[in-house]
Formats: C-alpha cells, structure tokens, sequence
C-alpha cells in the first residue's frame, strides 16, 4: 500500500517504521516541514510500561532508544525550604533530539521515503496515496481543514510555561515551587540525558503579567528564570531553543478519521505536559495503527474502526488525568501553606490515577510519614516514629470543642417516604441505624423539616412537635450506641414541597387536600407541572426563621451532635442563593449580599438557639448557566467560615431540575476542596466515592476533612 | 457478614426483529411466541426508527402482547420527542393495561434529525421536550383520566442517553437506566455515573440498569452490514458497532457475564436477522 505521512515527530516515523517492518512492499512517504536534526523542546518521557510496549512493538527501534534512556526512580518536591524525595516512580527519557534522529535513521535505513523542509497543507498533496497519515502535531493543519468532519474540539489551558533546558542533570524528577511578589512559580523538571535536563516553568496568568513576562524578549525571560531559579540551578545555565511562553492546547476528536485520512499522536489528542505523556501516546497510536493495518489489510474501514476503537477511551481516561494534573497546577498556590506531609500526597495523587495505596505500594516510607503526619495531626500528639497508625480514613477529627467524630466517613441514607405526621418513620429509623453499622464516623439524615409546610413529601420526616423530638431523641441513642455521631440536616422545602411520594420520581405535586402553598424568593415554579410558590413575605420571614429557631433548641433535645443547615438541592434556603431562583428587588434579592441576607440570618438565628457544631450543606455550583458558580460557592462558604460555620458539606446541582453533572469517580471532590483550601473552612467530601482507598487519598491529600461513602462497592456478595 | 445464597443474576431479553428491513409481519409474531416459549427469556425488546424499513415500537410491542403472556415489554428506547406526550401516554397505558402490566417504556432523544423532520417535531428542542414529557407522563397515567381503568399501576419508565443530564433525567424521572450497547466496560462506566446521579437526587433505592448488544449467530455477516445500514446515519461509529456484533456463543457468554459482573439487571440481546433459527440459536446458549 501506498501512505503519505504527513509531519516528521515521532508518530508519523515510528508508524512507518512499524509498517515498513510488517511489510517493505508499502511504500511510504513522510514530509516534515523542518530540516532533518531540528527540534524544538527538550527531553521526552516514557514509562517503564511504555517501553516494555515498545519493545514488544519494534526490538530494533528499542534497542537504540535503550541505549539512549536516562531513567530514574525518585521524585523531588522542593517547596518552601523543604526538600521532599518520594521513591517508585519509575521513569525514564530520552532527548527528543536524539529520538528523532534514531528514528529518522531507522525509517531511512527501512527504505522509507523522508521529505524535510516541504510544508504540506493537506491530503491532497499526496495525490496517489490509498492512505493519509497526519501525524502533523497539535496545529495540525490535515485536522484543522476537515475539523467538522472530525468532530474537533480544542481547549486552551489558562496557564503559561515555557520549556527550558538546564545544563544540568537533576537526579530525580524535581519539581520546584517558588512563591515571589508577583505569585507562584512551578518548575517541571527531569534529566534526560548525562548532562542536560528539561526545565519547564510554569504560571498563572496573573503571575505571568504581574511578573512582565508578557513584555519581555525570550532572552530577557530566560534570564529572569535563571536568576529566579539560580540557587536550583546551581550555577547551571538555562538553554533556550525557540522557548517562547505558551498555553497548552488541549484537542480531542470524537473521530480519528476521515476518508482515507487517520490522525495520529498530538494531532489527533493532546495531553496536558504535567503528566508526561505526549511522546507516549503520539507513539501508542502508531503502535495500535500498524497492528490494525496488519489484521486488516487494505479495508480501510475495518482498521480504522479497530484503531479508533483501542485507542479513543484510554487516550480519553489519559486526557481527563492530565487536565485533573493540570488544574493542580494551576490551583497550587492554594495548598503551598501545607505542611510537606500532606502536600506531597496531594501533589501524589493529583491526576487521580494514582491512590493513597498506590503512593504505599510505591513508597511504603513515604505513605507512612504522611499517615503519621496525618494521625499525629488530628490527635494531637508529638512527633514519634510510630510505624503502625490508622489509615488516614479511620482517623478521628475533633470537629468542634467537644465533638470527636471517630473516624473520616460520612454515612447517610436515601429518603424513604414513610414517616408520618413528621414522625421519622420506622423504615428510616433502621436506614439511619444500618448506615451507622457501616461503621461510619458521622451519620447525616434526609432534610428535615422545620415545619409542616417545610416538609418535602408527606412521608418526610419533621421537627416541629413535641413527639419529634421525643421519637428522634431515641434514634440517636441508638446512632450513638453504635458508635456513630449524628448530624442533623436541617431544612425547609420550599417550592420543591408539597411533593408526592419518590419513589415515582421527584417534584411530583400533591393533588387533593394535603397539597399546601409552597415558599420561594420569587413565584417561579420549579418544574413545567408543580405550582407556583408564594413568594416569602414580611410575615412569612418570621414565621419560617421562628421556625428554624424552634427547630434548632429541638435538636439540641434530641442530642444530634451536628447541625447541618441545608442551604442545598434548591430547597428554601438555597433559592435565595440563587439568581436563577431569587429574583427580588427589595434587599433580600440582588447581588450575594442580598441574596445572602435572609439565609445568613436564619443561621445567626439558628447559631444562638443550638448553641453547638454548626455546618451547612452548600450548593456550590448550580451547573447552570447564569447560576450560582464554583467562584460564587467559594465566597459564599468564606463568608459562612467568618460567620462561624465549622464545616461546608460541599455540593451542587438542583436549584433547578437541569443541569446534570459529571458523576464520574469523585466529582465533587473539586468543591469540597475549594471550600476547603480557598474558603478556608472544613469540608465534607461527596460523589461517587466507593472506596476507602478514596478516602484516605482524599484526606490524606488535605482536599477535605471527610467523605461520604457510596458502600455499594462492599456490600456485593462475593464470599459464600 | 450477611452472605446471600444467591448471586443475583442478569436477566436476559431478546429483540424483535422489528427494525429488520423486509421483514414479514406474520415474523414478528411468530418471533414473539416463540421466544416466550424458548422459556429463558424475561423480555422483548424493540428499537425506535422512523425513517427506515421499519415498524412502529408501539404497535410492535402490541402485536407481540397478543401472543405472550409473561415476557416484559420493553422499549429500548422510543425517541419520545417524536410523539406528541398525551398520545405516547394514551398508547403506553392502552398497552400496559392490555399486556396486563407488562411495558417497561424506555425513552430517549434518539439521534436522528430526519425522524425529526417527519414526525414534525422540533429537533433543536429535544432536551427541553424530553425533560417535559418525562415531568409529565406518569402525572398523566395517574390523574389525567386517560388511562384505561383496567390498569394496574403504571409502565416503569427508563430513560436512556450518555450526557449529564440523561443522568439526572433518570435520576428525576425514571425507573432506571437504559445504555446504548457496547461492551461491558462501557456499560459499566455509564451505569456507575446513572447510579452516582441517583444518589446525588436523593431518590429511594436503586435505579434498574439495563443493556443491550446485538447478535449474529447464523449469518455473521449479513448481521454486520444491516448494522452498517442501520447505523449509517452515525458515520464512522457504524464500522463500531458492527465491530461488536456478537457472533458466536463464546461472544454471547462473554457479554453475558461481563454485563452480570457490572449489575446490569437485564440484558436484551437483539437479532440483525427475522429468521426464527436465530431465536433458537441464542436461546440453546443462554439457557
């Protein structure tokens, strides 16, 4: 077959070299727009997994690449005036320069045509190739003509780097954290050959401005990072080749082909650099290639699908990691205050591919200094060189003065619709009690109600009567004989009330007598088929925070020993948080302040009466546009840490029926982490967290304090 | 620890082959008698087509009830946007309460324009009409006095779609989760995220997990090009979904297992053929 292989790196030669081996009757040509031995960059990175991949692929091309490699097994985190080295990751790199040589060289030695300095525009410059290969990088101008066809989305990272070289050769790969006037510099950097490493610096955009590196020549640039990094650097220069500041281009596919045209390697995907795996997957892709062009021969449709198919969901999985690494890097700033335990799990396990286990596995020292850390930390013992301390999940948090949770899992039960009269039902009682029995440190209700009116459904369950307190009172006697602590979510429906029962699905109005007015800031329905709500009046913001107040001195007699304040899932509270819902124009609505007003007093009011641990579920993010934002949620949980709050359950969505959310592995996290590290307020954790695996990287990490557990994961029936 | 004696295990559907081209009315009755009595399947499954050699999911399901007694009737799904709400909701309760209780309604977008354009319905709001008919359909069974009084509750309603907000929609609305097919991984990625959305709603117990894949046993081949026909409209993916036929046994106890291992609740295997001998081919392998 005859292929026109469009761009020179090292997805187009190593795909012809592969090809060439499984057949020299091909006939291939690549045209490379540079001259033979120019690159740009410095150093590439390959894991050990990638190497054995490619000796299985081409042992010849191994061979050299072997000969070539720099490996190491250590990772140096230099923040502050520390100096962390964490072992077990093994790695290796190679010369970029190098590598495209020996490739070239093998291409050529295979009988395949190189073409440099011929710059190509698109297919059509190979008039009589049966296949196109554009292997023509992140800009590649193949993809860019056929980006409808292609389904083509990029995505610009908002920080700045630079890609430097250094005339030195660090011993590990050692990333460098260094806070000036201007903000936070980060330094990605790893050998890659006997002398010279790669030496990435990387900004904000503020940084960036702030620092006048907007304005400055590439020489100036380099100097100001060599003069930055000197102490690093040890007398060792920076080197530039063409290292201009940059914003790395994320592109994904939703086909990665068209035609007799194939995209491969960072034509076709792109992974951000901060988990090293550009050279990696350019060269994977040429690898799945070639097996499908030799299962499938010349049925074009058949291997491309194939292709396609073995490549497209890891090179996704990859992309999510990388851009999940990326935002780390952009958000470090916010975790440099850490002390060096815990910033090194977070900076671990930061594209969430690797777990708190994974860090034990690779590092037994260094997982058990960090869960000692961790142990010693939260209990407040000295320093010792115990071995044998509690997995971060099962260690205690003193919460509040006088309220130790026994471990870092959150336990809570779905709603059941059967209590009666606001008496919690029976088959909520044993819901609360098995939760409980999980094992879990804290237990946290269903919203319950303040009021009747507050009330969801009329199974929902209350505190409003004296036979509330009475029967609650005995349910969390039982919670705390199972060695759990109980929070209470204190709520107020809103127009999200007056439902019938869930198990038929959510926001289903009553019908008939029972069915009441509901409540909201503004009289906007919450569905398409529930009625309008009344909006709160003067009388009314009495009545309902009276009703909070009294709701408040009844937990306390009921002996919860947290109060959630449920400011969350578009109930009372929350619609006033909320544009979309809270349109007022009288000081109750408005900007934050506004919106805030009534909601804040409701919890000064409730502060008072209960007169214990505080917390309040927040909804930080609405998922919809021109609702409440993550920045928002973030300013909102600040304003509540200053008010006293001691800790911000963390979640979003449901203000309004639309607006669904990722529900991938640990979703959430990101709020609870924000509340956390930005806002500066103790977080619980949520969404899709299955393993207490999870949750000792999360808290061991310092993204949150504590985690509900979805225990779906333990609770299948493998022994018999 | 509490240790069941029983796994639970995936119950297995089988298709009709109503979206076959050129099929034979008296095939499809014919196919839903005898996969009732084959006796080792728990339903039967229909597609959703408009534009294409094909018959109506609704009437399909109906004929199909005339002659079973046991098997669920399962849409997997009907493109709801194609049909006015009060119609569908009209048709569904006539069936459920002829079929005496058996219509499990899966409902999704379909992908389609042109079914679209036929059925006069407006593409470019298809999120905002699901949403709605979903918020509406079973307020309608139950209050609006359209349902025939013979029915006994109402058709669970699944919902299908791999987007966020087909999560919340099953979340909000449904019964459970219907996926698209594939292999188990994917299943298992998109029912993973049903079931985090469940949760994050707050709805009582669990969503049910539905999946679906396709056969080939007898005639591989010709399974594979009424896939690449069928599937045309998706470009490249057709070549991917005809990749994943399952022609063999092995291919079908894989799937099998696979989807089982991933809690999906039941399995609904669709011919790429009317011929009955492929009925009994997959029944000698899964029973």
């Amino acid at each position: 077959m005859r292929f026109g292989v469009i761009g020179g790196g090292p997805a187009g030669l190593y795909f012809s070299i592969l090809m060439k081996q499984a057949d020299p009757s091909h006939e291939i040509t690549v045209v490379e727009q540079n001259p033979a031995g120019a690159t740009y960059g410095w150093g590439v990175v390959f894991s050990v997994d990638t190497l054995s991949e490619l000796r299985d692929a081409d042992y010849g091309t191994w061979l050299e690449i072997d000969d070539h490699i720099v490996r190491w097994d250590a990772l140096d985190i230099r923040y502050r005036d520390r100096d962390i080295r964490a072992y077990g990751h093994g790695f290796s790199a190679i010369s970029r320069k190098v590598l495209l040589q020996l490739l070239q060289q093998r291409a050529a030695d295979l009988g395949v045509e190189l073409r440099f300095e011929e710059e190509v525009d698109g297919p059509d410059a190979f008039p009589d190739a049966e296949v196109i290969v554009a292997a023509d990088g992140v800009h590649s101008k193949v993809r860019t003509a056929l980006e409808e066809e292609l389904g083509t989305e990029t995505l610009e990272h908002p920080t700045r780097f630079v890609w430097f070289g250094a005339d030195l050769a660090f011993d590990a790969f050692t990333f460098i954290f260094r806070e000036t006037d201007h903000g936070l510099f980060t330094v990605h950097s790893y050998p890659f050959d006997e002398s010279t490493s790669t030496f990435i610096v990387e900004v904000t955009e503020d940084t960036w401005r702030n620092a006048g590196l907007d304005q400055m020549t590439e020489d100036e640039s380099l100097a100001f990072c060599q003069d930055l990094f000197a102490d690093h650097l040890g007398g060792a220069d920076l080197l530039s080749n063409k290292s201009i500041w940059r914003q790395f281009t994320t592109v994904r596919n939703r086909h990665w082909h068209h035609g007799n045209v194939v995209l491969v390697g960072d034509a076709v995907a792109t992974a951000h650099f901060t988990i090293g795996s550009g050279t990696k997957l350019a060269m994977e892709d040429a690898v799945a290639l070639s097996k499908a062009f030799v299962a499938h021969g010349d049925d074009l449709s058949a291997v491309f699908s194939e292709y396609e198919s073995e490549r497209q969901i890891p090179t996704e999985r990859f992309q999510q990691a990388a851009i999940d690494s990326a935002d780390y890097f952009a958000n470090v700033s916010r975790y440099v205050g850490f002390a060096p335990e815990p910033f090194t799990m977070n900076l671990l396990t930061r594209s969430g591919r690797i777990t708190h286990a994974d860090v034990e596995a690779r590092d037994p020292t260094i997982a058990n200094r960090v869960d000692r850390w961790f142990h010693e930390d939260a209990v407040g013992a000295d320093p010792s060189d115990r071995v044998v301390v509690p997995r971060p999940s099962a260690v205690p948090l003193q919460l509040a003065e006088g309220l130790e949770l026994p471990n870092r899992v959150v336990a809570t039960q779905a709603p059941r619709d059967d209590s009666s009269d606001g008496v919690v039902g029976e088959g909520t009682r044993a819901a609360l009690v098995g939760a409980a029995g999980l094992g879990a440190g804290l237990v946290v209700t269903e919203p319950v109600a303040v009021s009747a009116h507050g009330r969801i459904t009329l199974g929902s369950p209350g505190l409003y009567e004296e036979e509330h307190v009475a029967t609650w009172r005995k349910v969390v006697d039982e919670l705390h004989d199972a060695g759990t602590r109980v929070a209470l979510r204190l709520s107020h429906s809103g127009r999200r009330g007056s439902m019938r029962p869930r198990e038929g699905g959510l926001d289903r109005p009553l019908r008939g007598a029972d069915r009441w007015t509901t409540l909201a800031p503004s009289p906007i329905p919450y569905t398409s088929t529930t009625p309008a709500p009344a909006a709160v009046d003067a009388q009314r913001f009495g009545d309902v925070r009276d009703d909070f107040a009294a709701a408040a001195r009844a937990a306390r007699d009921a002996g919860f020993d947290l109060l959630l304040l449920d400011w969350s899932d578009g109930y009372l509270l929350a619609s006033f948080l909320s544009p979309l819902t809270n349109q007022r124009d009288d000081e109750f609505g408005g900007d934050l302040d506004g919106r805030m007003r009534w909601p804040l007093q409701v919890l000064d009011t409730v502060k008072g009466e209960w007169g214990g641990a505080l917390g309040v579920r927040l909804v930080m993010d609405d998922r919809v546009r021109g609702g409440l934002s993550p920045d928002d949620g973030v300013e909102i949980a600040r304003r509540l840490g200053e008010r006293g709050v001691g800790v911000i359950d963390a979640v979003a969505g449901h203000t309004v029926p639309r607006g669904g959310g990722e529900y991938r592995r640990l979703y959430r996290v990101p709020l609870a982490d924000r509340a956390r590290n930005e806002a500066g307020v103790r977080s619980i954790a949520s969404g899709a967290i299955t393993t207490l695996d999870q949750i000792d990287t999360v808290v061991s990490a310092g993204r949150a304090d504590l985690c509900l557990l979805d225990p779906s994961r333990y609770q299948q029936p493998r022994i018999r | 620890m509490e240790v069941r004696d029983e796994e639970p295990l995936v119950q297995i559907g089988v298709g009709l082959p109503s979206t076959v081209p050129g099929v034979d009315p008296g095939a499809i009755v014919e196919w839903a008698a005898a996969a009732e009595a084959a006796g080792c399947f728990s339903s039967i499954g229909v597609l959703d087509r408009m534009v294409y050699d094909s018959y109506d999911p609704i009437v399909s399901l109906s004929s199909a009830a005339g002659v079973t007694d046991d098997l669920r009737l399962v849409s997997m799904i009907v493109a709801s946007p194609l049909r006015s709400t009060g119609v569908l909701a009209k048709e569904a309760a006539s069936l459920h309460a002829l079929s005496g209780g058996r219509l499990t309604l899966g409902v999704a977008l379909g992908a389609r324009e042109e079914d679209y354009e036929v059925a006069d319905s407006d593409w470019s709001r298809r999120g905002r009409i699901l949403t709605e008919q979903l918020e509406t359909l079973r307020n309608v069974w139950e209050d609006a006095g359209i349902a025939p009084s013979a029915m006994r509750g109402t058709p669970d309603l699944l919902v299908g779609g791999l987007s966020g907000n087909a999560y919340l929609r099953v979340a909000r609305y449904a019964d459970g989760y219907v996926h698209n097919g594939g292999p188990a991984r994917a299943f298992a990625s998109a029912a993973r995220k049903a079931h985090a959305a469940w949760q994050e709603a707050g709805r009582p117990g669990e969503p049910q997990l539905w999946g679906q894949n396709y056969i080939g046993l007898g005639d591989p081949e010709a399974g594979r090009e009424y896939l690449l026909d069928y599937y045309a409209f998706t470009g490249p993916f057709a070549e991917r979904i005809a990749q994943g036929l399952l022609d063999s046994p092995m291919a079908v106890k894989d799937i099998v297992r696979g989807y089982e291992d991933e809690g999906c609740d039941e399995l609904i295997l669709f011919p790429t053929t009317p011929d009955l001998d492929e009925l009994h081919r997959l029944a000698e392998i899964v029973s």
